[in-house]
């Protein structure tokens, strides 16, 4: 799946502030790590103050601070504040066919799995994450066997 | 966020915890099911305790009418669906008025302990997807997609 460019953005700054809930940042510190313009950041910084997600601090050394919880907040909070997930609300061509329900079934088996996913993964389980190593060898793969 | 971690003991389940864990679950899932967990303590708390893994927590000064905090369940899986050996967690409950303390953190780290132990390499799960709190819980555990996918049918 595709996510915005605000969506990623937004992840980025949330999950570098809350890294450390009681520091604080400015846009351009945020930007710098992620190489990403400030203009556009500080669009993002916005919508997720107004969320109530960050709060601004003010001041000469001022920035945002994270005020959620990280064992709270999830992925699919903040992709929400951005961008509605999924084909909710979008008409597909040919959805008044049988065929277009059939795909519009198919497609929100999709989307279920995807809110279901971001709807799971919390600001401190994504630190962990970050900070696991990848697996050392991939998944063995086998036949089909199934009970039967 | 924790509020304490309450020092508790994970230990094998016995005949005497049977009553406990049906009055857990009941109290969990609203739906008491005696004659299931009857007969899964006769299979996984009597036989092949080296590869089934029926675990309680209880506080650590528990008396014998204390109720559990939590019980994990889970067993090795050989070939099934085509996986190498594996450890499958198939059961989970907490006291709801205990969350937020580590029990099923404790519980958890106990049964992925035990199959370590076993030879064990990978630990598998199943959650509904719309069951966001066990999910978040094992997403925190660590616990990724696997490589499989669940399918099913209404039967006609």
């Amino acid at each position: 799946m595709k996510l915005q460019v605000s969506s990623q953005l937004a992840i980025f700054a949330v999950l570098e502030l809350s890294a450390a809930p009681e520091r604080q940042l400015s846009v351009a510190e945020i930007g710098e790590k992620y190489g990403i313009s400030s203009h556009h950041l500080a669009k993002v910084m916005h919508v997720l103050g107004r969320a109530g997600v960050v709060r601004a601090v003010r001041g000469a050394h001022g920035g945002y601070q994270f005020s959620g919880n990280p064992r709270r907040v999830t992925l699919l909070d903040v992709i929400q504040l951005f961008e509605p997930l999924g084909a909710d609300g979008e008409t597909l061509v040919g959805e008044a066919t049988e065929e277009g329900r059939a795909l519009r079934r198919v497609l929100g088996e999709v989307d279920d799995i995807a809110r279901a996913t971001l709807g799971s993964i919390t600001l401190a389980t994504m630190h962990k994450i970050v900070e696991r190593k990848p697996p050392a060898r991939p998944e063995r793969k086998a036949a089909h066997a199934g009970r039967r | 966020m924790r509020v304490t971690d309450t020092p508790i003991r994970i230990r094998r389940v016995k005949a005497s915890d049977v009553a406990k864990v049906i009055a857990l679950d009941a109290r969990v899932t609203g739906l008491p099911k005696s004659t299931y967990w009857r007969d899964l303590f006769a299979r996984f708390g009597r036989r092949r305790l080296a590869e089934r893994f029926f675990l309680v927590a209880e506080p650590d000064a528990a008396a014998a009418r204390t109720p559990l905090l939590g019980f994990i369940i889970g067993e090795v899986r050989a070939w099934e669906f085509g996986s190498a050996p594996c450890g499958w967690v198939f059961g989970l409950a907490v006291d709801p008025d205990r969350r937020l303390e580590g029990v099923g953190e404790k519980l958890f780290e106990a049964i992925s302990a035990e199959f370590r132990k076993a030879g064990m390499d990978k630990m598998r799960t199943m959650v509904a997807r719309d069951n966001l709190l066990p999910l978040r819980f094992f997403r925190g555990e660590g616990m990724m997609a696997g490589p499989y996918i669940q399918l099913e049918k209404d039967l006609e």
